[in-house]
């Protein structure tokens, strides 16, 4: 029970942290990392409750099917907005992509 | 500052959530067991994935398709010039771990009926045999024709839609294997989707269409 609560608790806290990082950092490389990282938790959860220690520790099936279908499209998911952040980058004529307000200072510049 | 605030009150609030609900969960672990003989094979994950929510799969094979047709829309795969130099090494080692890492996926596969394995773990271990090989820059990859990629992109989403439209015609309802060739079918279907889902992961790394796939109007 207490290996179960902890596990999701940790899941919950790397989905927290990844909802933050989401919203707050503009970069697209952090923000894909960042959903990455709240997908890593969701997963956690997934297997920890799929956990009954109940039932002379069986495990639930769904979870880990839905957690191995999961993993599969977060990877393609990753794949495909990589490289959409490649295309950004080369349309934008910016050699780094950068955060929100110093790409406002470089139009600045440029005007 | 608000916003840590918010993040830091919803994770206090789905913690204590998951805190209440944590010994109440009954799951479908008993359902899936009470099922478990009808379905065609031992291993109650590849059971869910493959029989009990055949829908869910069958999607989400069609997703990883349309992750691949998306990138190869979007760009062309960037193509070294000058020959890179490969360390003696790296090609010793991949000679050694392709042809192992294929071996083990295909075990894995035919594994998934009665133990933790399948399709998605087979195709795992065979886009990391991909990737291994496209990172060696081998010259037999760059030969391989688009058309063959393109068959064996599509042929795990053929063979599942194909065996589902079969089921519906032979009983009336889509995935619904006809009794006593379930087992046969599943693993007819995990074939497939492992050979193409190992194809789609080292295509993704790849990252664009092949070289020799430009479309007549010129996208760059």
């Amino acid at each position: 029970m207490i290996t179960t609560l902890l596990y999701s608790l940790t899941g919950l806290i790397l989905f927290a942290m990844g909802l933050f990082t989401l919203i707050i950092h503009s970069h697209p490389l952090r923000k894909i990392l960042a959903v990455n990282v709240m997908a890593t938790g969701i997963f956690l959860i997934l297997v920890a409750t799929a956990y009954i220690p109940l039932g002379q520790g069986e495990v639930d099936p769904v979870p880990h099917a839905m957690v191995l279908t999961g993993i599969v499209v977060s990877v393609s998911v990753t794949a495909l907005a990589l490289i959409m952040a490649c295309r950004v980058q080369e349309t934008s004529n910016l050699a780094i992509l950068k955060g929100k307000k110093k790409v406002k200072n470089t139009q600045e510049t440029e005007t | 500052m608000l916003f840590l605030f918010l993040v830091f009150c919803l994770t206090v609030a789905l913690g204590t959530i998951l805190c209440s609900s944590s010994g109440s969960i009954s799951g479908l672990a008993s359902a899936v067991a009470r099922l478990q003989e009808q379905s065609g094979v031992e291993s109650p994950v590849t059971a869910v994935l493959l029989n009990f929510r055949g829908y869910d799969t069958l999607l989400e094979v069609m997703v990883l398709l349309l992750a691949v047709i998306s990138v190869w829309s979007l760009t062309k795969a960037p193509v070294s010039r000058q020959k890179a130099e490969i360390s003696p090494v790296q090609m010793g080692v991949v000679r050694l771990l392709a042809p192992v890492m294929c071996l083990v996926a295909a075990y894995l596969v035919w594994q998934g009926s009665h133990l933790a394995g399948g399709a998605f773990q087979g195709g795992a271990i065979l886009g990391a045999a991909g990737v291994l090989l496209l990172v060696s820059e081998l010259d037999w990859i760059r030969t391989v024709p688009a058309f063959a990629i393109r068959i064996g992109l599509i042929l795990g989403p053929v063979v599942f839609t194909g065996t589902a439209l079969g089921c519906l015609f032979y009983s009336g309802e889509l995935l619904a294997y006809p009794e006593g060739m379930a087992g046969w079918l599943i693993l007819l279907i995990e074939t497939a989707c492992a050979l193409s889902i190992g194809l789609t992961l080292a295509l993704l790394f790849g990252g664009g269409r092949p070289e020799d796939d430009v479309p007549e109007g010129d996208i760059p």
